[in-house]
């Protein structure tokens, strides 16, 4: 950012200079040079080190042969990666609920008027207890407990109830984070809406919302990619996702690479995910700025 | 008479911003409501649209009272327009959609009617080429323009303007006061709360100098301006001027 | 540790060691993590009847009277057993273990023995299955065909995924679960009918845990392919293991690993044979 800003205004300062390079410029180009070489030069010898020093320690072989198998990493790969079929299955009928249920909380907290206190209150008290519990409780009572009180088949299904699980918690957080996008919404642009005459709700729905929405998207999408993660708590209830289907791969070969290719397929999605919200974050501020 | 405010008043808490107002606005005339910057103009004009409830008095519309607190402000802020200082458009809309949007919620009239009626809009105040650009590709004052345009779509019977040109750069002020002046010529009802001295010399048919949520002085512009009575008054002008 | 249950042991330990001829063995020495005692791993918690109470120092249980009889032949006196307990991702991590052996039912198994070494099997355990009342009134019964049918669910660090499918071949996907606690969950939430464990936790399961639990069946031990035997594990290369094969070997011979069993994992009569 700063740089950039340096180089606009020296861009400014020298607007009347003759066409070619001015020295301020020259001096950054060096400069950026410079750093990329330097840049290069210690991730080069961090890795170096990393690679030369940690096989030298005692206990390596050990150790690679534990978490970094290469002959069972290719063994569990197929596997794991139809098992995390599951995961995206779970996430993806589980996202849009989570959107939308956290959007109707999150309305619910904005609620208007003393007639509406107790939406405010099951909104609060929602977002108070649902944030507050481990995700992995609630997969619990929620998976084995409302089951258990007699519901027949296939209502009282994990894959049901441990969606359930995962929607009461992850839309606490999504609500508050769209509830942080209604209030960053300037009241003026509610004026401008009631002058015209529209009710709350129309205000809500064509004015403040699309706003709001689309100013945390961002902020929901990082809520999004650690539910892609916590979808594998639904293991616990049953269902054999990936991360069971390395655990179940390291108990009977005794080794914990299976985790390793677990863990790479899922980072072969949080990554780009990630590097997608923090390139949306860094546009918006671009924007506002 | 259109407009008639009687003994308006209004606090912020502690703070009172409107004293006793009372003013009276005939069909097709233009009031101009001038004074120091938080002397209460603002408030007046968003109290008259009832985004703030008053704390006693009555406005009347039409003769028929609608500072009533059980009555639905939603119908009669559609028969108010009002225009803001920072101009308030949706963002997130073209500008043909800023202006379509309230006629298209309340009105039930077609979409290609709407569509219509809100094309004429731009054709007469002169901004027909840039109905497809989302607000921030417009200039401040083609942005207040279009919220003006905004307003009357919904065919309000008064007009209320605060401040519109404050925000503005100078060279963009002449524009949107030349649309203020083209509603006049059309016989609207307006009331403007301005710094614009030399306009509302020009063209108001009042002028009303407010100080500390009170009107202390009003009359016609060439009185106001050319002999203020009171001596507030007269320092306020000698300042601005 | 309880007073008055030391004595008891000693006692009791004293006997056995007398029926063994109190072999001086010379085998372990040197070969323990710490010197003159002997670190002996079980699972936490520790279930039922393999250590009774979650105490293994009592003596009771399976596993815990299989350990202190394994000690005494290598040599080491009752109070130089040291319990630890572990999970199975302890007993198999890299690097140095903090136990000499580690008896929690583990099933030997080629894959394993990559890793860890195993000792001679101390217990062949029948998998027996599980059901709650309600599915046998609708009808389920000890053959495969029926078995087939059931929904299944077990936990997840086990070999019991590999024997049901190799066993039974369920229709329907099998559940997974952390541990046989979540698996009984499981089965009173009615979300699975039917789970595979060894016949000693299957009769434990059916008569304390769940309230209307049945074993319907078990498997010969033929059937399973090795996957039913239970072995001690040991850090991968522990020389420890030749003395405790030694010893099982010996407590196999001289009958005194088939009078454990009779002592703790008794009741077992009257399970039906699955075909």
């Amino acid at each position: 950012m700063q740089t950039s800003a340096a180089k606009n205004s020296a861009g400014a300062a020298i607007g009347a200079a003759p066409p070619g390079k001015s020295r301020r410029q020259e001096r950054e180009r060096r400069l950026r040079r410079r750093s990329v070489i330097v840049a290069t030069i210690s991730t080069f010898v961090v890795l170096l080190l990393l690679v030369v020093l940690i096989p030298m320690a005692p206990g390596w072989e050990k150790v690679q042969k534990a978490f970094f198998n290469g002959p069972i990493l290719i063994k569990v790969f197929p596997e794991l990666l139809q098992a995390f079929l599951v995961d995206l299955m779970i996430f993806a009928w589980s996202a849009p609920i989570i959107a939308l249920w956290g959007l109707a909380i999150a309305l619910c907290r904005d609620a208007r008027g003393p007639a509406l206190f107790p939406l405010r209150l099951f909104a609060i008290l929602y977002n108070d207890v649902f944030r507050g519990v481990p995700v992995i409780l609630v997969v619990y009572l929620v998976g084995f407990g409302i089951p258990g009180l007699g519901l027949p088949r296939p209502w009282n299904s994990p894959y049901l109830w441990g969606t359930v699980a995962l929607v009461l918690s992850y839309s606490a957080y999504v609500a508050e984070v769209y509830r942080a996008g209604i209030e960053s919404i300037h009241e003026s642009q509610r004026s401008a809406a009631k002058s015209l005459g529209l009710s709350h709700a129309h205000t809500m729905r064509y004015v403040i919302l699309p706003q709001a929405i689309r100013r945390v998207i961002p902020a929901n999408m990082n809520n999004f990619i650690s539910l892609q993660k916590d979808v594998a708590l639904l293991s616990f209830i049953g269902p054999v996702e990936i991360l069971r289907q390395a655990g179940v791969q390291k108990s009977l070969l005794a080794n914990f690479t299976p985790y390793l290719a677990a863990s790479i397929i899922f980072l072969a999605v949080t990554i780009p995910a990630t590097r997608f919200a923090d390139h949306l974050i860094a546009r918006q501020n671009k924007e506002r700025s | 008479m259109k407009l008639q405010l009687h003994g308006i008043e209004k606090s912020f808490g502690a703070l009172k911003v409107c004293r006793d107002i009372s003013l009276g606005v005939n069909k097709g005339e233009m009031v101009c409501l001038i004074g120091a910057s938080g002397s209460g103009k603002s408030t007046l004009l968003r109290c008259i649209n009832l985004l703030e409830p008053i704390d006693d008095g009555k406005i009347l519309l039409d003769g028929v009272e609608i500072s009533d607190p059980d009555l639905d402000p939603q119908p009669i802020r559609q028969r108010i327009g009002l225009v803001f200082q920072s101009y308030n458009l949706f963002p997130h809309m073209t500008v043909l959609d800023n202006v379509m949007l309230a006629p298209r919620l309340i009105h039930k009239t077609s979409q290609a009617e709407l569509r219509d009626q809100a094309e004429a809009l731009f054709v007469r105040f002169g901004l027909t080429d840039r109905i497809g650009h989302f607000p921030d590709q417009l200039s401040g004052g083609q942005q207040q323009r279009v919220a003006i345009i905004r307003a009357l779509a919904m065919k309000p019977e008064i007009m209320l303007f605060d401040e519109v040109t404050s925000a503005l750069d100078p060279e963009l002020v002449g524009e949107v006061l030349d649309v203020v002046r083209q509603l006049k010529s059309e016989g609207m009802t307006m009331v403007l709360a301005t710094h614009e001295m030399g306009f509302a010399r020009e063209a108001a048919d009042k002028v009303c100098f407010l100080e500390k949520g009170m009107i202390l002085e009003e009359g016609p512009p060439e009185k106001i301006f050319a002999a203020p009575r009171e001596a507030r008054t007269q320092e306020f002008l000698r300042r601005v001027l | 540790m309880n007073h008055t249950s030391t004595a008891a042991l000693a006692v009791m330990l004293a006997a056995l060691c007398a029926n063994a001829g109190l072999a001086q063995d010379v085998c372990a020495t040197g070969k323990t993590i710490t010197a003159g005692s002997l670190t002996v791993a079980t699972g936490n918690p520790a279930y039922f009847p393999w250590v009774i109470d979650n105490d293994p120092s009592s003596g009771k249980g399976f596993e815990a009277a299989v350990a202190y009889e394994i000690a005494t032949r290598m040599g080491f006196a009752a109070e130089k057993v040291i319990w630890t307990a572990t999970s199975f991702d302890q007993a198999i991590q890299p690097g140095a273990k903090e136990f000499d052996l580690n008896l929690q039912q583990y099933s030997i198994s080629a894959e394993r023995d990559q890793t860890v070494d195993f000792s001679a099997p101390y217990y062949t355990a029948a998998p027996a299955v599980v059901v709650r009342q309600p599915v046998v009134d609708a009808g389920a019964t000890a053959t495969a065909s029926s078995l087939k049918g059931l929904k299944w669910g077990a936990a997840a660090g086990t070999t019991a995924l590999a024997l049901i499918d190799a066993l039974i071949g369920p229709e329907s996907e099998v559940m997974l679960y952390d541990d046989t606690a979540d698996v009984t969950e499981a089965m009173k939430a009615n979300q699975i009918d039917a789970t595979l464990v060894d016949l000693p936790t299957a009769l434990y399961l059916a008569a304390a845990v769940l309230d209307d639990g049945v074993v319907l069946g078990q498997f010969p031990s033929d059937a399973t392919g090795g996957l039913d035997q239970f072995g001690a594990v040991f850090a991968d290369g522990n020389p420890l293991r030749d003395c405790v094969n030694e010893a099982i070997s010996a407590m196999v011979s001289d009958g005194t690993l088939a009078k454990i069993e009779t002592e703790w994992l008794e009741g077992a009569t009257g399970v039906p044979m699955i075909q």
